[in-house]
């Protein structure tokens, strides 16, 4: 019985594989097909003109092919971002300014940066508001105002405050991401520091335990699924912010002055590339955050 | 061995809670003495005032009116002495400790040396028959055993009072009646004073030697029985004709205090 139930669970291991690969497939098969169309659609207009001009006339096989090729179109087609992402990422020197690498890294050390400062800060305020009651009723509407304010409108602020005083470089950028990530760790942390029900809060009274024991012991071991949750959004919100930073500053270097000198010189294929280096940095970021987190629940066993 | 020192006395406790209803008596003149090594078992309906009797004693909760000391102090400074463990109704384990480190947690709060800390979980967990499951992590152990161990928890201190607020209520029958069992055991090793707090006439009479029984609306006590049971009660004593008596006189206790509204 046991010998032929055995291969059952691998086989259905497999189908549930393929199973869930099939969906995500024939979506983005989907918005590639779309994505061409509207490109040979979007793309046609300047083909046609500059046929208009010569005085000639574009068979349909000729349009598809001109609208898929220009140089600077108005939507890059997949095939094209894909070179440019690839030729910005593994065909330049790392420390070339024409590297997405290199602009990458920029941007990378400046979310990280302001990610920890958010995540400190997210902490440190949700610890207040839990322990004093006059934190507790004053900085939620304060936190909550500083998020309902465009960020748009604020980094170049930050950024001239602080050139103003000298600082440029990393330190603004990261302060610009740290305005958007301590908002989810606030509101995760004073959540996740508030779920030791009144039983446990009751055995800790009963041993007579301090609030610094209760705190180290007790509501903090408990708030870390709420801490690790909080950090996703937090570190993708870190990376908005910082490639915000990078746009007013005329900044030479990283993925949003990238995305902002493509804007300038009509390098639509730029934009696109660094959009989707951009992107795919959030998904790694997001991913190593979600590893640490399912090896540090499963170890606390607290995954759910 | 009977010494009948009394560790808890009240007298004439009140505790009013003030609602959006108005107040509500939680409890109303309640004077009762609780000596040395009596295994005192509180019954009643809810809403009368039994565990909140208990929680006066661990003082989580303080009374409006009336004097209660507790080892000769008063519940605060008896709580800050460590004079009492408490056991819940659910085990209240960490789910990140195993069971060594979740008995280890107040014996690290109260600053316990380590080599002590890892003789008295030793020790504890012999006593509720626990022994090799201290490596294990509370998922892994059955209710019952979490149970256990979160008694053991409540005994590695050493504290004389052992206060219990309907330990078994959410297990099953067969199981509690051994756990039942395995407590009396415990109780006369450690001869420790027991506060028990249960809805269940049986595990009341089986387990006490005094029974208190109360009543709601306000929650006061209406009758105190004396068991007259002897010390060694094995699980059969609950078929014998002066088991059966007591428990009918509970019974009718409870009926007195309109206990079945």
């Amino acid at each position: 019985m046991t010998e032929i139930a055995m291969p059952a669970p691998a086989d259905g291991f497999l189908r549930r594989g393929v199973g869930a690969a099939l969906p995500v497939l024939t979506v983005l098969l989907a918005i590639i097909v779309i994505w061409y169309l509207a490109a040979v659609w979007m793309n046609a207009q300047w083909v046609q003109d500059q046929a208009a001009r010569a005085g000639t006339e574009v068979g349909f096989g000729d349009l598809v092919r001109q609208t898929l090729t220009q140089d600077r179109p108005v939507l890059p087609a997949p095939h094209q971002v894909a070179i440019g992402w690839w030729d910005g990422v593994f065909g330049q020197k790392i420390t070339s300014k024409r590297s997405l690498v290199y602009h990458g890294w920029i941007t990378l050390s400046a979310t990280l940066a302001g990610f920890g400062i958010g995540t400190v800060a997210g902490i440190l305020l949700a610890v207040g508001i839990v322990h004093n009651r006059a934190m507790d009723q004053s900085v939620m509407p304060w936190a909550i105002a500083s998020q309902s304010v465009p960020i748009l409108a604020i980094a170049p602020m930050v950024i001239v405050v602080f050139a103003s005083a000298g600082v440029t470089g990393l330190l603004p950028k990261a302060i610009i991401a740290a305005w958007l990530s301590f908002f989810p760790v606030l509101v995760g942390m004073v959540k996740g520091l508030r779920t030791p029900d009144a039983m446990q809060l009751d055995l800790m009274r009963s041993w007579n335990a301090s609030p610094r024991q209760r705190f180290w012991r007790l509501r903090l071991p408990s708030s870390l699924p709420y801490l690790f949750a909080s950090l996703k959004v937090a570190i993708a919100a870190a990376l908005v912010g910082t490639i915000v930073g990078e746009l007013p500053a005329g900044a030479t270097a990283g993925l949003g002055a990238r995305l902002l000198s493509g804007s300038y010189y009509g390098q639509t294929v730029q934009i696109w590339a660094a959009l989707f280096a951009a992107a795919m940095l959030a998904a790694v970021l997001v991913i190593v955050v979600g590893v640490i987190e399912k090896a540090t629940l499963t170890r606390m066993g607290l995954a759910r | 061995m009977k010494n009948h020192l009394p560790v808890i006395h009240a007298d004439n406790i009140s505790l009013t809670f003030q609602t959006a209803d108005g107040p509500v008596h939680a409890l109303k003149d309640v004077s009762l003495t609780i000596n040395q090594g009596d295994f005192v078992s509180f019954i009643g309906p809810s809403g009368c005032g039994k565990t909140t009797f208990l929680r006066t004693i661990a003082a989580l909760e303080t009374p409006t009116g009336g004097v209660l000391d507790v080892n000769g102090m008063t519940p605060d400074q008896a709580r800050k002495a460590r004079a009492y463990g408490y056991v819940f109704q659910a085990p209240g384990l960490y789910p990140w400790r195993t069971i060594a480190g979740n008995i280890s947690l107040p014996l690290e709060i109260m600053g316990f040396a380590k080599a002590d800390r890892k003789q008295r979980i030793a020790r504890v967990l012999d006593l509720v028959e626990l022994g090799g499951f201290g490596g294990k992590f509370p998922w892994q152990l059955s209710g019952g055993m979490q149970q256990r161990a979160s008694i053991a928890r409540a005994l590695a201190f050493d504290a004389d009072i052992l206060l219990m607020d309907e330990p078994f209520g959410a297990l099953d029958e067969i199981v509690r009646d051994r756990l039942n069992e395995a407590l009396l055991e415990l109780w006369r090793k450690t001869r420790k004073t027991i506060g028990f707090v249960t809805h269940s006439i049986p595990e009341a009479v089986y387990l006490s030697t005094k029974i208190v029984v109360m009543s709601p609306r306000p929650g006061r006590i209406t009758k105190i029985i004396d068991s007259p049971l002897p010390a060694e009660r094995p699980l059969e004593i609950r078929d014998t004709p002066e088991f059966i008596a007591l428990a009918h006189e509970v019974r009718e206790g409870l009926r007195e205090g309109h206990g079945y509204d």
